[in-house]
Protein backbone atom coordinates (compact mmCIF):
# COMPACT_ATOMS: atom_id res chain seq x y z
CA UNK A 1 0.00 0.00 0.00
CA UNK A 2 2.81 2.33 0.98
CA UNK A 3 4.51 1.34 -2.26
CA UNK A 4 1.58 2.41 -4.39
CA UNK A 5 1.46 5.70 -2.56
CA UNK A 6 5.18 6.30 -3.12
CA UNK A 7 4.77 5.34 -6.79
CA UNK A 8 1.86 7.73 -7.17
CA UNK A 9 3.80 10.53 -5.53
CA UNK A 10 6.78 9.96 -7.82
CA UNK A 11 4.55 9.96 -10.90
CA UNK A 12 2.86 13.17 -9.75
CA UNK A 13 6.18 14.83 -9.10
CA UNK A 14 7.64 13.76 -12.44
CA UNK A 15 4.52 14.96 -14.29
CA UNK A 16 4.55 18.38 -12.67
CA UNK A 17 8.29 18.80 -13.16
CA UNK A 18 8.04 17.75 -16.85
CA UNK A 19 5.26 20.26 -17.37
CA UNK A 20 7.33 23.01 -15.81
CA UNK A 21 10.67 22.15 -17.40
CA UNK A 22 9.21 21.67 -20.86
CA UNK A 23 8.50 25.41 -20.83
CA UNK A 24 8.00 26.29 -24.46
CA UNK A 25 6.54 22.99 -25.47
CA UNK A 26 4.00 23.20 -22.65
CA UNK A 27 3.18 26.79 -23.54
CA UNK A 28 2.58 25.92 -27.18
CA UNK A 29 0.44 22.91 -26.32
CA UNK A 30 -1.59 24.91 -23.82
CA UNK A 31 -2.05 27.67 -26.41
CA UNK A 32 -3.45 25.29 -29.01
CA UNK A 33 -5.70 23.64 -26.44
CA UNK A 34 -6.92 27.08 -25.35
CA UNK A 35 -7.83 27.98 -28.93
CA UNK A 36 -9.77 24.72 -29.15
CA UNK A 37 -11.55 25.42 -25.89
CA UNK A 38 -12.28 28.99 -26.93
CA UNK A 39 -14.01 27.69 -30.01
CA UNK A 40 -16.04 25.23 -27.97
CA UNK A 41 -16.96 28.03 -25.56
CA UNK A 42 -18.06 30.18 -28.52
CA UNK A 43 -20.25 27.33 -29.74
CA UNK A 44 -21.81 27.08 -26.28
CA UNK A 45 -22.49 30.83 -26.29
CA UNK A 46 -23.94 30.75 -29.81
CA UNK A 47 -26.21 27.90 -28.81
CA UNK A 48 -27.35 29.94 -25.78
CA UNK A 49 -28.25 32.78 -28.15
CA UNK A 50 -30.12 30.59 -30.62
CA UNK A 51 -31.93 28.67 -27.91
CA UNK A 52 -33.10 31.93 -26.34
CA UNK A 53 -34.21 33.22 -29.72
CA UNK A 54 -36.06 30.02 -30.45
CA UNK A 55 -37.71 30.11 -27.02
CA UNK A 56 -38.77 33.70 -27.68
CA UNK A 57 -40.28 32.73 -31.00
CA UNK A 58 -42.05 29.73 -29.56
CA UNK A 59 -43.55 31.74 -26.74
CA UNK A 60 -45.21 33.93 -29.35
CA UNK A 61 -46.99 31.05 -31.01
CA UNK A 62 -50.33 30.17 -29.50
CA UNK A 63 -53.73 28.74 -30.35
CA UNK A 64 -56.94 30.23 -29.05
CA UNK A 65 -60.20 28.44 -28.42
CA UNK A 66 -63.27 30.72 -28.64
CA UNK A 67 -66.35 29.74 -26.72
CA UNK A 68 -69.99 30.11 -27.54
CA UNK A 69 -71.78 33.03 -25.85
CA UNK A 70 -73.93 30.63 -23.81
CA UNK A 71 -70.99 28.53 -22.54
CA UNK A 72 -70.78 28.44 -18.76
CA UNK A 73 -67.58 29.64 -17.14
CA UNK A 74 -67.39 26.46 -15.00
CA UNK A 75 -67.40 24.29 -18.14
CA UNK A 76 -64.67 26.40 -19.67
CA UNK A 77 -62.52 26.12 -16.54
CA UNK A 78 -63.11 22.36 -16.52
CA UNK A 79 -61.88 22.20 -20.06
CA UNK A 80 -58.87 24.29 -19.11
CA UNK A 81 -57.98 21.76 -16.42
CA UNK A 82 -58.36 18.92 -18.92
CA UNK A 83 -56.00 20.73 -21.26
CA UNK A 84 -53.37 21.42 -18.65
CA UNK A 85 -53.15 17.70 -17.99
CA UNK A 86 -51.89 17.12 -21.54
CA UNK A 87 -48.15 16.55 -21.81
CA UNK A 88 -47.73 18.70 -24.88
CA UNK A 89 -49.25 21.80 -23.28
CA UNK A 90 -47.04 24.41 -21.70
CA UNK A 91 -49.74 26.78 -20.50
CA UNK A 92 -53.41 27.59 -20.86
CA UNK A 93 -54.79 30.99 -20.01
CA UNK A 94 -58.49 31.75 -19.55
CA UNK A 95 -59.69 35.09 -20.88
CA UNK A 96 -63.27 35.89 -19.93
CA UNK A 97 -65.57 38.00 -22.13
CA UNK A 98 -65.00 41.00 -19.87
CA UNK A 99 -61.24 40.58 -19.92
CA UNK A 100 -61.32 40.31 -23.67
CA UNK A 101 -63.36 43.48 -23.97
CA UNK A 102 -61.09 45.31 -21.58
CA UNK A 103 -58.00 44.30 -23.51
CA UNK A 104 -59.64 45.22 -26.78
CA UNK A 105 -60.50 48.67 -25.53
CA UNK A 106 -56.99 49.16 -24.20
CA UNK A 107 -55.49 48.13 -27.48
CA UNK A 108 -57.67 50.45 -29.53
CA UNK A 109 -58.05 53.28 -27.03
CA UNK A 110 -56.75 55.76 -29.56
CA UNK A 111 -59.09 54.70 -32.30
CA UNK A 112 -62.23 56.84 -31.90
CA UNK A 113 -64.33 54.94 -34.40
CA UNK A 114 -63.81 51.57 -32.78
CA UNK A 115 -64.47 52.91 -29.32
CA UNK A 116 -67.61 54.69 -30.47
CA UNK A 117 -68.97 51.64 -32.22
CA UNK A 118 -68.23 49.50 -29.15
CA UNK A 119 -70.09 51.98 -27.01
CA UNK A 120 -72.97 51.83 -29.42
CA UNK A 121 -73.33 48.10 -28.92
CA UNK A 122 -75.52 47.02 -26.07
CA UNK A 123 -73.78 43.78 -25.22
CA UNK A 124 -70.20 42.56 -25.28
CA UNK A 125 -69.55 41.25 -28.77
CA UNK A 126 -66.41 39.36 -27.73
CA UNK A 127 -66.24 35.73 -26.76
CA UNK A 128 -64.46 34.10 -23.83
CA UNK A 129 -61.35 32.20 -24.90
CA UNK A 130 -58.59 29.89 -23.78
CA UNK A 131 -55.13 30.81 -24.92
CA UNK A 132 -52.95 27.73 -25.26
CA UNK A 133 -49.20 27.51 -25.62
CA UNK A 134 -47.48 24.28 -26.55
CA UNK A 135 -44.10 23.04 -25.45
CA UNK A 136 -43.22 22.90 -29.11
CA UNK A 137 -45.20 24.41 -32.01
CA UNK A 138 -45.24 21.08 -33.84
CA UNK A 139 -47.34 19.64 -31.01
CA UNK A 140 -50.34 21.86 -31.70
CA UNK A 141 -51.75 19.35 -34.16
CA UNK A 142 -52.22 16.67 -31.54
CA UNK A 143 -53.43 19.16 -28.91
CA UNK A 144 -56.10 20.48 -31.25
CA UNK A 145 -57.15 16.94 -32.10
CA UNK A 146 -57.92 16.38 -28.40
CA UNK A 147 -59.84 19.62 -28.19
CA UNK A 148 -62.13 18.63 -31.01
CA UNK A 149 -63.61 15.76 -29.03
CA UNK A 150 -67.38 15.42 -28.83
CA UNK A 151 -67.61 16.48 -25.16
CA UNK A 152 -66.41 19.98 -25.94
CA UNK A 153 -68.56 20.57 -29.06
CA UNK A 154 -71.33 22.03 -26.87
CA UNK A 155 -69.29 25.00 -25.71
CA UNK A 156 -66.53 25.52 -28.30
CA UNK A 157 -67.31 27.95 -31.06
CA UNK A 158 -64.06 27.96 -32.96
CA UNK A 159 -60.39 27.05 -32.71
CA UNK A 160 -58.11 29.39 -34.60
CA UNK A 161 -55.54 26.67 -35.24
CA UNK A 162 -56.34 26.00 -38.89
CA UNK A 163 -56.07 29.65 -39.88
CA UNK A 164 -52.57 29.82 -38.37
CA UNK A 165 -51.52 26.28 -39.22
CA UNK A 166 -49.41 27.40 -42.16
CA UNK A 167 -47.38 29.83 -40.10
CA UNK A 168 -47.07 27.48 -37.14
CA UNK A 169 -45.81 24.67 -39.35
CA UNK A 170 -43.38 26.93 -41.18
CA UNK A 171 -42.03 28.12 -37.86
CA UNK A 172 -41.66 24.56 -36.64
CA UNK A 173 -39.68 23.65 -39.76
CA UNK A 174 -37.53 26.77 -39.39
CA UNK A 175 -36.71 26.00 -35.76
CA UNK A 176 -35.83 22.40 -36.40
CA UNK A 177 -33.70 23.41 -39.39
CA UNK A 178 -31.80 25.95 -37.30
CA UNK A 179 -31.21 23.28 -34.68
CA UNK A 180 -30.08 20.65 -37.21
CA UNK A 181 -27.77 22.99 -39.13
CA UNK A 182 -26.37 24.38 -35.88
CA UNK A 183 -25.75 20.89 -34.59
CA UNK A 184 -24.09 19.83 -37.83
CA UNK A 185 -21.78 22.84 -37.91
CA UNK A 186 -20.91 22.37 -34.23
CA UNK A 187 -20.04 18.72 -34.76
CA UNK A 188 -17.78 19.54 -37.71
CA UNK A 189 -16.03 22.35 -35.84
CA UNK A 190 -15.59 20.24 -32.73
CA UNK A 191 -14.11 17.39 -34.79
CA UNK A 192 -11.64 19.79 -36.44
CA UNK A 193 -10.74 21.25 -33.05
CA UNK A 194 -10.19 17.77 -31.62
CA UNK A 195 -7.97 16.77 -34.53
CA UNK A 196 -5.84 19.89 -34.21
CA UNK A 197 -5.51 19.43 -30.46
CA UNK A 198 -4.75 15.73 -30.73
CA UNK A 199 -2.13 16.39 -33.38
CA UNK A 200 -0.43 18.90 -31.13
CA UNK A 201 -0.32 16.33 -28.37
CA UNK A 202 1.11 13.82 -30.84
CA UNK A 203 3.90 16.22 -31.77
CA UNK A 204 4.60 16.83 -28.10
CA UNK A 205 4.90 13.10 -27.51
CA UNK A 206 6.96 12.70 -30.67
CA UNK A 207 9.58 15.07 -29.31
CA UNK A 208 9.66 12.93 -26.17
CA UNK A 209 9.98 9.60 -27.95
CA UNK A 210 13.67 9.15 -27.13
CA UNK A 211 13.08 9.85 -23.46
CA UNK A 212 10.30 7.29 -23.47
CA UNK A 213 12.73 4.75 -24.96
CA UNK A 214 15.42 5.61 -22.40
CA UNK A 215 12.98 5.20 -19.50
CA UNK A 216 12.03 1.78 -20.81
CA UNK A 217 15.67 0.74 -21.20
CA UNK A 218 16.46 1.82 -17.66
CA UNK A 219 13.78 -0.60 -16.54
CA UNK A 220 10.66 1.51 -16.10
CA UNK A 221 7.35 -0.33 -16.40
CA UNK A 222 4.82 0.97 -18.93
CA UNK A 223 2.70 2.72 -16.31
CA UNK A 224 5.68 4.35 -14.72
CA UNK A 225 6.45 5.91 -18.11
CA UNK A 226 2.82 6.73 -18.93
CA UNK A 227 1.92 8.15 -15.52
CA UNK A 228 3.81 11.45 -15.71
CA UNK A 229 2.44 12.06 -19.22
CA UNK A 230 -1.10 11.58 -17.97
CA UNK A 231 -0.42 14.09 -15.18
CA UNK A 232 1.15 16.45 -17.71
CA UNK A 233 -1.90 16.07 -19.96
CA UNK A 234 -4.22 16.90 -17.08
CA UNK A 235 -2.09 19.96 -16.33
CA UNK A 236 -2.39 21.03 -19.97
CA UNK A 237 -6.14 20.70 -19.52
CA UNK A 238 -6.21 22.59 -16.25
CA UNK A 239 -4.07 25.47 -17.52
CA UNK A 240 -5.82 25.82 -20.86
CA UNK A 241 -9.31 25.70 -19.35
CA UNK A 242 -8.39 28.35 -16.79
CA UNK A 243 -6.71 30.45 -19.50
CA UNK A 244 -9.82 30.22 -21.67
CA UNK A 245 -12.06 31.36 -18.81
CA UNK A 246 -9.70 34.21 -17.96
CA UNK A 247 -9.56 35.38 -21.59
CA UNK A 248 -13.29 34.92 -22.18
CA UNK A 249 -14.42 36.87 -19.11
CA UNK A 250 -13.42 40.38 -20.28
CA UNK A 251 -14.40 39.62 -23.89
CA UNK A 252 -17.91 38.63 -22.82
CA UNK A 253 -18.11 41.45 -20.32
CA UNK A 254 -17.46 44.09 -22.98
CA UNK A 255 -19.36 42.49 -25.84
CA UNK A 256 -22.47 41.46 -23.88
CA UNK A 257 -24.11 44.96 -24.08
CA UNK A 258 -23.74 44.99 -27.89
CA UNK A 259 -25.16 41.49 -28.15
CA UNK A 260 -28.02 42.60 -25.94
CA UNK A 261 -28.75 45.48 -28.34
CA UNK A 262 -28.87 43.03 -31.18
CA UNK A 263 -30.85 40.26 -29.50
CA UNK A 264 -32.98 41.80 -26.74
CA UNK A 265 -33.39 39.62 -23.71
CA UNK A 266 -30.04 37.88 -24.05
CA UNK A 267 -27.44 38.74 -21.43
CA UNK A 268 -24.51 36.51 -22.28
CA UNK A 269 -22.27 37.81 -19.55
CA UNK A 270 -24.69 37.11 -16.75
CA UNK A 271 -25.31 33.66 -18.20
CA UNK A 272 -21.54 33.05 -18.32
CA UNK A 273 -21.04 34.48 -14.86
CA UNK A 274 -23.89 32.46 -13.39
CA UNK A 275 -22.63 29.17 -14.86
CA UNK A 276 -18.90 29.84 -14.74
CA UNK A 277 -18.07 26.76 -12.68
CA UNK A 278 -20.04 24.36 -14.89
CA UNK A 279 -18.55 25.94 -18.03
CA UNK A 280 -15.04 25.62 -16.64
CA UNK A 281 -15.73 22.01 -15.68
CA UNK A 282 -16.90 21.18 -19.20
CA UNK A 283 -13.83 22.84 -20.71
CA UNK A 284 -11.50 21.10 -18.24
CA UNK A 285 -13.02 17.68 -18.87
CA UNK A 286 -12.66 18.19 -22.63
CA UNK A 287 -9.07 19.47 -22.57
CA UNK A 288 -7.96 17.15 -19.78
CA UNK A 289 -9.26 14.20 -21.78
CA UNK A 290 -7.54 15.34 -24.96
CA UNK A 291 -4.35 15.99 -23.01
CA UNK A 292 -4.11 12.77 -21.04
CA UNK A 293 -5.91 10.29 -23.27
CA UNK A 294 -4.26 11.84 -26.34
CA UNK A 295 -0.83 11.37 -24.75
CA UNK A 296 -1.60 7.76 -23.90
CA UNK A 297 -2.72 6.96 -27.44
CA UNK A 298 0.12 8.87 -29.07
CA UNK A 299 2.86 7.28 -26.97
CA UNK A 300 1.71 3.70 -27.30
CA UNK A 301 4.04 2.92 -30.21
CA UNK A 302 7.09 4.38 -28.47
CA UNK A 303 6.56 2.09 -25.47
CA UNK A 304 7.44 -1.00 -27.49
CA UNK A 305 11.15 -0.95 -26.73
CA UNK B 1 25.67 -15.50 -16.12
CA UNK B 2 25.14 -15.00 -19.85
CA UNK B 3 24.82 -17.88 -22.29
CA UNK B 4 24.47 -17.62 -26.07
CA UNK B 5 23.47 -21.00 -27.47
CA UNK B 6 23.71 -21.21 -31.29
CA UNK B 7 22.15 -17.81 -31.71
CA UNK B 8 21.34 -16.33 -35.12
CA UNK B 9 19.74 -12.98 -35.78
CA UNK B 10 18.35 -11.93 -39.10
CA UNK B 11 16.77 -8.52 -39.45
CA UNK B 12 13.55 -8.01 -41.38
CA UNK B 13 15.40 -6.39 -44.27
CA UNK B 14 17.27 -9.68 -44.75
CA UNK B 15 20.64 -8.63 -43.35
CA UNK B 16 22.27 -11.25 -41.11
CA UNK B 17 23.68 -9.70 -37.93
CA UNK B 18 24.67 -12.89 -36.10
CA UNK B 19 25.19 -16.38 -37.49
CA UNK B 20 25.23 -19.35 -35.10
CA UNK B 21 27.01 -17.68 -32.19
CA UNK B 22 27.79 -19.56 -28.95
CA UNK B 23 29.64 -18.35 -25.88
CA UNK B 24 29.34 -18.17 -22.10
CA UNK B 25 30.17 -15.36 -19.74
CA UNK B 26 30.90 -16.36 -16.16
CA UNK B 27 29.83 -14.37 -13.13
CA UNK B 28 32.28 -11.60 -12.34
CA UNK B 29 34.00 -11.79 -15.71
CA UNK B 30 35.11 -8.73 -17.72
CA UNK B 31 34.62 -9.48 -21.38
CA UNK B 32 35.13 -7.27 -24.42
CA UNK B 33 33.41 -7.76 -27.74
CA UNK B 34 35.27 -6.23 -30.65
CA UNK B 35 34.64 -5.93 -34.33
CA UNK B 36 33.97 -3.24 -36.85
CA UNK B 37 30.72 -1.33 -36.93
CA UNK B 38 27.87 -3.37 -38.33
CA UNK B 39 29.48 -6.70 -37.44
CA UNK B 40 26.97 -7.58 -34.75
CA UNK B 41 28.34 -6.13 -31.50
CA UNK B 42 25.25 -4.09 -30.68
CA UNK B 43 22.97 -6.93 -31.68
CA UNK B 44 24.55 -9.15 -29.02
CA UNK B 45 23.94 -6.50 -26.36
CA UNK B 46 20.37 -5.89 -27.52
CA UNK B 47 19.67 -9.61 -27.29
CA UNK B 48 20.91 -9.64 -23.67
CA UNK B 49 18.44 -6.95 -22.55
CA UNK B 50 15.59 -8.24 -24.71
CA UNK B 51 15.49 -5.20 -26.98
CA UNK B 52 15.77 -7.67 -29.88
CA UNK B 53 14.76 -11.33 -30.12
CA UNK B 54 16.94 -14.01 -31.71
CA UNK B 55 15.71 -15.68 -34.90
CA UNK B 56 17.35 -18.99 -33.94
CA UNK B 57 18.94 -20.34 -30.76
CA UNK B 58 18.51 -19.09 -27.17
CA UNK B 59 19.97 -16.39 -25.00
CA UNK B 60 20.05 -17.04 -21.25
CA UNK B 61 20.66 -14.30 -18.71
CA UNK B 62 20.96 -15.33 -15.07
CA UNK B 63 19.46 -18.71 -16.01
CA UNK B 64 16.37 -17.24 -17.74
CA UNK B 65 15.64 -17.68 -21.42
CA UNK B 66 15.23 -14.05 -22.55
CA UNK B 67 12.95 -15.03 -25.45
CA UNK B 68 10.44 -16.52 -23.02
CA UNK B 69 10.08 -13.35 -20.96
CA UNK B 70 6.94 -11.25 -21.22
CA UNK B 71 6.86 -7.44 -21.12
CA UNK B 72 6.78 -7.24 -17.35
CA UNK B 73 9.60 -9.76 -16.85
CA UNK B 74 11.69 -7.92 -19.45
CA UNK B 75 11.55 -4.84 -17.33
CA UNK B 76 12.53 -6.85 -14.26
CA UNK B 77 15.47 -8.22 -16.25
CA UNK B 78 16.55 -4.71 -17.22
CA UNK B 79 16.71 -3.76 -13.56
CA UNK B 80 19.28 -6.50 -13.06
CA UNK B 81 21.27 -5.42 -16.10
CA UNK B 82 22.79 -1.95 -16.10
CA UNK B 83 23.42 -0.44 -19.48
CA UNK B 84 25.50 2.41 -20.87
CA UNK B 85 25.60 3.65 -24.44
CA UNK B 86 27.77 5.65 -26.80
CA UNK B 87 25.13 8.41 -26.89
CA UNK B 88 24.71 8.38 -23.08
CA UNK B 89 20.88 8.31 -23.24
CA UNK B 90 20.30 10.55 -20.27
CA UNK B 91 16.91 12.09 -19.65
CA UNK B 92 17.43 15.71 -20.77
CA UNK B 93 14.76 17.22 -18.53
CA UNK B 94 16.12 15.64 -15.37
CA UNK B 95 19.12 16.74 -13.33
CA UNK B 96 22.14 14.51 -12.77
CA UNK B 97 20.73 13.49 -9.40
CA UNK B 98 17.27 12.77 -10.83
CA UNK B 99 18.68 10.76 -13.72
CA UNK B 100 20.44 8.47 -11.31
CA UNK B 101 17.53 8.39 -8.86
CA UNK B 102 15.15 7.48 -11.70
CA UNK B 103 16.73 4.08 -12.01
CA UNK B 104 15.93 3.41 -8.35
CA UNK B 105 12.48 4.95 -8.52
CA UNK B 106 11.38 2.55 -11.23
CA UNK B 107 12.38 -0.39 -9.08
CA UNK B 108 10.28 0.94 -6.22
CA UNK B 109 13.16 1.70 -3.87
CA UNK B 110 12.28 3.69 -0.76
CA UNK B 111 13.06 7.39 -0.57
CA UNK B 112 15.52 6.64 2.20
CA UNK B 113 17.49 4.22 0.01
CA UNK B 114 17.49 6.73 -2.84
CA UNK B 115 18.74 9.51 -0.62
CA UNK B 116 21.56 7.27 0.60
CA UNK B 117 22.59 5.50 -2.58
CA UNK B 118 22.49 8.26 -5.18
CA UNK B 119 25.06 10.58 -3.53
CA UNK B 120 27.26 7.55 -2.89
CA UNK B 121 27.29 6.51 -6.54
CA UNK B 122 27.75 10.10 -7.72
CA UNK B 123 30.73 10.27 -5.42
CA UNK B 124 32.10 7.07 -6.94
CA UNK B 125 32.00 8.57 -10.46
CA UNK B 126 33.28 11.91 -9.13
CA UNK B 127 30.24 14.04 -9.91
CA UNK B 128 28.90 14.93 -6.47
CA UNK B 129 29.43 18.62 -7.17
CA UNK B 130 27.32 18.51 -10.35
CA UNK B 131 24.26 16.74 -9.02
CA UNK B 132 21.92 19.69 -9.74
CA UNK B 133 23.13 20.23 -13.31
CA UNK B 134 21.16 19.16 -16.37
CA UNK B 135 22.81 16.87 -18.96
CA UNK B 136 23.07 19.76 -21.44
CA UNK B 137 25.40 21.51 -18.98
CA UNK B 138 27.87 18.59 -18.83
CA UNK B 139 30.81 17.53 -20.99
CA UNK B 140 30.70 14.20 -22.86
CA UNK B 141 32.85 12.46 -20.29
CA UNK B 142 30.70 13.74 -17.45
CA UNK B 143 27.55 12.59 -19.21
CA UNK B 144 28.98 9.11 -19.57
CA UNK B 145 29.90 9.06 -15.91
CA UNK B 146 26.31 10.00 -15.04
CA UNK B 147 25.14 7.14 -17.24
CA UNK B 148 27.50 4.79 -15.41
CA UNK B 149 26.25 6.04 -12.07
CA UNK B 150 22.69 5.41 -13.22
CA UNK B 151 23.58 1.89 -14.35
CA UNK B 152 25.34 1.17 -11.06
CA UNK B 153 22.97 2.57 -8.52
CA UNK B 154 20.55 -0.36 -8.72
CA UNK B 155 23.49 -2.74 -8.01
CA UNK B 156 23.15 -4.70 -11.24
CA UNK B 157 24.60 -8.18 -11.66
CA UNK B 158 25.63 -7.33 -15.19
CA UNK B 159 26.84 -4.07 -16.71
CA UNK B 160 26.60 -3.76 -20.45
CA UNK B 161 28.54 -1.02 -22.20
CA UNK B 162 27.87 -0.33 -25.87
CA UNK B 163 30.77 1.74 -27.27
CA UNK B 164 30.84 3.80 -24.06
CA UNK B 165 33.95 5.69 -25.16
CA UNK B 166 32.91 6.12 -28.79
CA UNK B 167 32.31 9.84 -28.52
CA UNK B 168 34.89 10.70 -25.86
CA UNK B 169 38.44 12.04 -26.07
CA UNK B 170 41.26 9.85 -24.76
CA UNK B 171 41.39 11.43 -21.31
CA UNK B 172 37.69 10.83 -20.70
CA UNK B 173 38.00 7.41 -22.29
CA UNK B 174 40.43 6.29 -19.59
CA UNK B 175 38.22 7.75 -16.87
CA UNK B 176 35.34 5.64 -18.10
CA UNK B 177 37.40 2.48 -18.57
CA UNK B 178 38.90 2.82 -15.09
CA UNK B 179 35.37 3.07 -13.70
CA UNK B 180 34.34 -0.07 -15.55
CA UNK B 181 37.31 -1.95 -14.12
CA UNK B 182 36.43 -0.72 -10.64
CA UNK B 183 32.84 -1.83 -11.05
CA UNK B 184 34.04 -5.24 -12.20
CA UNK B 185 36.26 -5.49 -9.14
CA UNK B 186 33.21 -4.71 -6.98
CA UNK B 187 31.62 -7.88 -8.36
CA UNK B 188 29.59 -7.02 -11.46
CA UNK B 189 29.95 -8.91 -14.72
CA UNK B 190 30.96 -6.39 -17.38
CA UNK B 191 30.35 -6.77 -21.11
CA UNK B 192 32.09 -4.09 -23.14
CA UNK B 193 31.51 -3.64 -26.85
CA UNK B 194 34.09 -1.41 -28.49
CA UNK B 195 36.35 -0.92 -31.46
CA UNK B 196 38.95 1.04 -29.52
CA UNK B 197 42.23 -0.82 -30.04
CA UNK B 198 44.13 0.90 -27.23
CA UNK B 199 41.45 0.16 -24.69
CA UNK B 200 41.37 -3.53 -25.55
CA UNK B 201 45.10 -3.93 -25.52
CA UNK B 202 45.43 -2.16 -22.21
CA UNK B 203 42.66 -4.17 -20.52
CA UNK B 204 44.34 -7.51 -21.09
CA UNK B 205 41.10 -9.40 -20.43
CA UNK B 206 38.90 -11.83 -22.38
CA UNK B 207 38.10 -10.67 -25.93
CA UNK B 208 35.56 -12.03 -28.38
CA UNK B 209 36.22 -10.88 -31.94
CA UNK B 210 33.32 -10.70 -34.37
CA UNK B 211 33.55 -10.61 -38.13
CA UNK B 212 30.42 -10.33 -40.25
CA UNK B 213 28.25 -12.06 -37.67
CA UNK B 214 30.69 -14.90 -36.83
CA UNK B 215 32.96 -15.29 -33.80
CA UNK B 216 36.44 -15.56 -35.29
CA UNK B 217 38.36 -15.47 -32.02
CA UNK B 218 37.57 -15.92 -28.31
CA UNK B 219 40.67 -15.56 -26.15
CA UNK B 220 41.44 -15.03 -22.50
CA UNK B 221 43.73 -12.00 -22.23
CA UNK B 222 43.02 -11.23 -25.86
CA UNK B 223 44.34 -8.44 -28.05
CA UNK B 224 42.70 -6.31 -30.69
CA UNK B 225 43.50 -8.05 -33.97
CA UNK B 226 41.36 -7.49 -37.05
Amino acid sequence: MKNIFTLFKRIMKAGISNFWRNGWLSTATVAVLSVTLFMILSLIMISVITETLIANLQSKVDVSIYFKKDAKEADILNMKNDILVLNEVKSAEYISEDDALFEFREKHSENEIIIQSLDALEENPLEASLNIKAKDPSLFGSIVATLEKEQYKEIVNKINYYENKGIIDALGVLISTIRKVGFGISVILVIIAFLVAFNTIRITIYTMREEIGIMKLVGAGNWFVRGPFVIEGLLYGLTSSLATIIIATPILFFSAPYIKDFFPGIDLFSYFNGNIFQIWLILFVISGTIGSLGSLIAMQKYLKV
Amino acid sequence: MIVFDHVSKKYKNGSVALDDISFRVKKGEFISIVGQSGYGKSTILKLVIGEERSTKGSVFVGGQDVASLSGYDIHLLRRKVGMIFQDFRLLPKKTVYENVAFSLEVSGASNKDIEEDVPQVLNLVGLSHKSDKFPSELSGGEKQRVAIARALVDRPDILIADEPTGSLDSLNTWDVIRLLIKINELGATVVLATHNREVINMLNKRVITLDKGYIIRDEEQGRYII
